[in-house]
């Protein structure tokens, strides 16, 4: 019988395999950042192990980093200790680090794409959820606890039980409107948080093969959201051209062999998913949060749910709280919905082709009065690049602030947090309570939509603009 | 890791679904370096009502938290766990956990009990009622025992004789090395790396 994509990549890193214990799998690629390493190391220090394999092994600074004044040290000392930790644990063990005010800091998962460490066929963990970002490539990538993290670094492998496979196929094309973003959140609300859990996702049909690299990644990151530990995009031309001329991509023969390699890595036509979900893209339209759960989502056109609507109870008692904590009526309008700050960046949404969509409908532009907007880049090579098209500018002119690369207001571990009450419309991936900072209400949008509910102020799609425009004479 | 083998005791009924590892653990304490000191910070946006659960002053010294379906979803933070250890806990009950959490608690030595929602429901209505009811969890027999409940659940018999023997996993794998070594040798030069050595 034929294998799955994921399958194929499984059994391509299995060490050891023996009856009743979880498979040893070797992993390709490990990243590290500040937040889940410190106990990892001082683990690795207790036993006097070093660390196995230093070339599969790479840190950056993200998650506590400042976006402003990052020439001057970090006011909060108690993110300061931690990046001096890091900074510690790196050079005491050797491991090579990309730290605030290198050209190669960013978010974790915009670095290893933009190096071209991430390939299609490797395994790559780190200890943060959204490692699945990396399986736009094709690779199997997934998020690891601390103790996980101790355990790559010691033995380069992790034991792990096979999880079953499920394929979201996406069939049709994605209207003009709609972004991956829209999707992916479109995905979550129809299997639930829960629904890929057990689970890794293979992201595939014509809707998906048409979508750029950065697109995947968005679609890829949020398969966590979805309860999956992984999610997958068999890799193709596009992957092959976004890799060729990185500075990690194999060059000459052996990125023939390589490529050679990469087209084996599709799921075969008789190999059998554990489960299927099936998505009509031509139906999809923007798409936004009103809960406190990335699967409480609906259509930007609809109404606030009905807790009272809901069968479940447990899904009736979550609406309900969501909406008492997110300050919401039963019925309103989602666009009616006024926020106070707008987000653009994360390993959701933080890459060069993002930032284009936003600047595309900001571009000359006003930010609303009484909203904030700031744009974050996920890594110092795209603020490079976005300041090299101009895209800084057209943030700067329409109001938006533009600030240093890093996580930010995606969780709010930096100054960059929304104060209680607060309601923000955010291109990251994670609308939990307290998420962006306590007591703060978030609603995870588009970058199109990021940037046109900064426009008006309220949840908007970039279609809105137009009307208001005509009417207002805005402009 | 400390070995699992039976634990009793009283238990906190938490009536929510989705309970998100930010809400166990909240992004500001994952600044600290070690793996003590969370316990504070457990649940700290809800425990600023007095009426939350874990305010009840009937339910100091619970070691048992029944939770709802979905917990431990969102941030691979193990931070989750060790903040639950270190304000006392010693097991949690759910119908469903998010994979990463389940696998940091039971690397951590934290036993995560799957169990039918209607055996979840029936043990929220026991503790709910009695809270010096006490929940027995049986890693020995795979059981959970409370007045008029009698529940087997599942694990793994690798993870149970892992979490039964207090092993550390790294020393297990290292039993291994010469199968590492092999499957180091026969890597295809193509693949990346991140430092020439």
């Amino acid at each position: 019988m034929g294998r799955t994509l994921a399958e194929k990549v499984w059994d391509d890193h299995v060490v050891r395999r023996a009856e009743g214990e979880p498979d040893l799998l070797f992993i390709d690629l490990h990243l590290l950042h500040e937040v889940t390493s410190p106990q990892a190391f001082d683990g690795l220090r207790q036993a006097g192990r070093p660390v196995r394999r230093l070339d599969l092994t790479i840190a950056t600074e993200d998650h506590n980093t400042p976006t402003l004044d990052i020439d001057k040290p970090i006011a909060d000392p108690v993110s300061r200790v931690q990046l001096e930790t890091l900074r510690k644990n790196c050079a005491d063990f050797g491991v090579r680090l990309h730290p605030l005010g290198d050209v190669e800091q960013g978010v974790v998962h915009v670095v290893g794409p933009q190096l071209g460490l991430t390939q299609p066929g490797t395994t790559v963990v780190c200890g943060d959820s959204h490692t699945s970002t990396h399986g736009a490539f094709g690779a199997l990538a997934f998020g690891i606890g601390t103790s996980q993290v101790e355990h790559v670094l010691a033995t380069q492998t992790l034991p792990l039980a096979r999880p079953k496979t499920m394929a979201i196929t996406v069939e049709g094309e994605l209207p003009a409107t709609v972004t991956a973003k829209d999707l992916i959140l479109a995905i979550i609300a129809r299997i639930g948080t829960g629904g890929g859990q057990g689970y890794i996702l293979e992201y595939r049909g014509p809707a998906i093969e048409k979508l750029s690299m950065e697109a995947r990644m968005t679609i890829c990151n949020m398969s966590i959201e979805a309860g999956a530990r992984a999610g997958m995009i068999a890799p193709d031309r596009t992957t092959f051209d976004y890799l060729q001329g990185r500075d990690h991509a194999p060059v000459g023969e052996e990125w023939d062999a390589a490529v050679a390699y990469w087209k084996t890595l599709r799921t075969d036509d008789d190999a059998v998913f554990d489960a299927e979900v099936v998505i009509d893209a031509t139906e999809l339209a923007p798409f936004v949060t009103w809960g406190t759960n990335p699967g409480q989502g609906a259509p930007l056109s609809a109404d606030v749910p009905d807790p009272a609507s809901y069968e479940d109870a447990s899904e009736r008692h979550a609406a309900e709280k969501a909406l008492e904590y997110m300050g919401l009526t039963a019925g309103q309008r989602l666009r009616d919905i006024r926020v106070d700050t707008v987000f653009v960046g994360s390993c959701t949404n933080g890459r060069i082709e993002d930032l284009r969509n936003a600047a595309s409908i900001l571009d000359g532009r006003k930010v609303a009065d009484g909203v904030r907007m700031l744009v974050v880049p996920g890594s110092v090579r795209v603020a490079l690049q976005a300041v090299e098209e101009g895209l800084d500018k057209v943030f700067t002119a329409a109001g938006a602030e533009w600030r240093h690369a890093g996580c930010s207001m995606c969780l709010g571990m930096n100054p960059d947090q929304l104060a209680p009450g607060e309601r923000s419309a955010s291109t990251s991936n994670r609308n939990f309570e307290g998420r962006q900072g306590k007591g703060g209400r978030t609603h995870l949008v588009s970058p199109q939509v990021a940037a046109a509910t900064a426009v008006l102020g309220h949840l908007a799609s970039p279609a809105d603009l137009s009307d208001a425009l005509t009417s207002a004479g805005v402009r | 890791m400390e070995a699992f083998t039976a634990h009793t005791g009283r238990a906190v009924p938490l009536r929510r679904s989705n309970v998100d590892t930010d809400q166990i653990i909240p992004a500001h304490w994952l600044k600290k370096v070690t793996r003590d000191g969370f316990e504070d910070g457990l649940f700290e946006a809800w425990r600023k009502d007095a009426d939350f659960v874990l305010n009840r002053p009937e339910r100091a010294g619970a070691s048992v938290l029944v939770a709802g379906p979905d917990f431990g979803t969102g941030s691979s933070r193990e931070h989750a766990v060790w903040a639950l250890q270190n304000f006392g806990f010693k097991t949690v009950i759910s119908s469903r956990f998010a994979d990463i959490f389940r696998g940091n608690s039971l690397k951590n030595g934290l036993l995560t009990v799957v169990l039918d929602q209607r055996v979840v429901d029936t043990l929220w209505e026991l503790t709910e009622a009695d809270p010096t009811a006490e929940i027995t969890v049986d890693l020995a027999k795979r059981q959970v025992l409370a007045e008029g409940i009698t529940a087997d659940f599942e694990l793994d018999e690798n993870a149970r004789w892992r979490l039964m023997n207090g092993l550390d996993d790294i020393s297990l794998t290292l039993q291994n090395e010469a199968d590492i070594a092999t499957y180091e040798a026969a890597r295809p030069s193509h693949k990346p790396r991140t430092i020439q050595v």
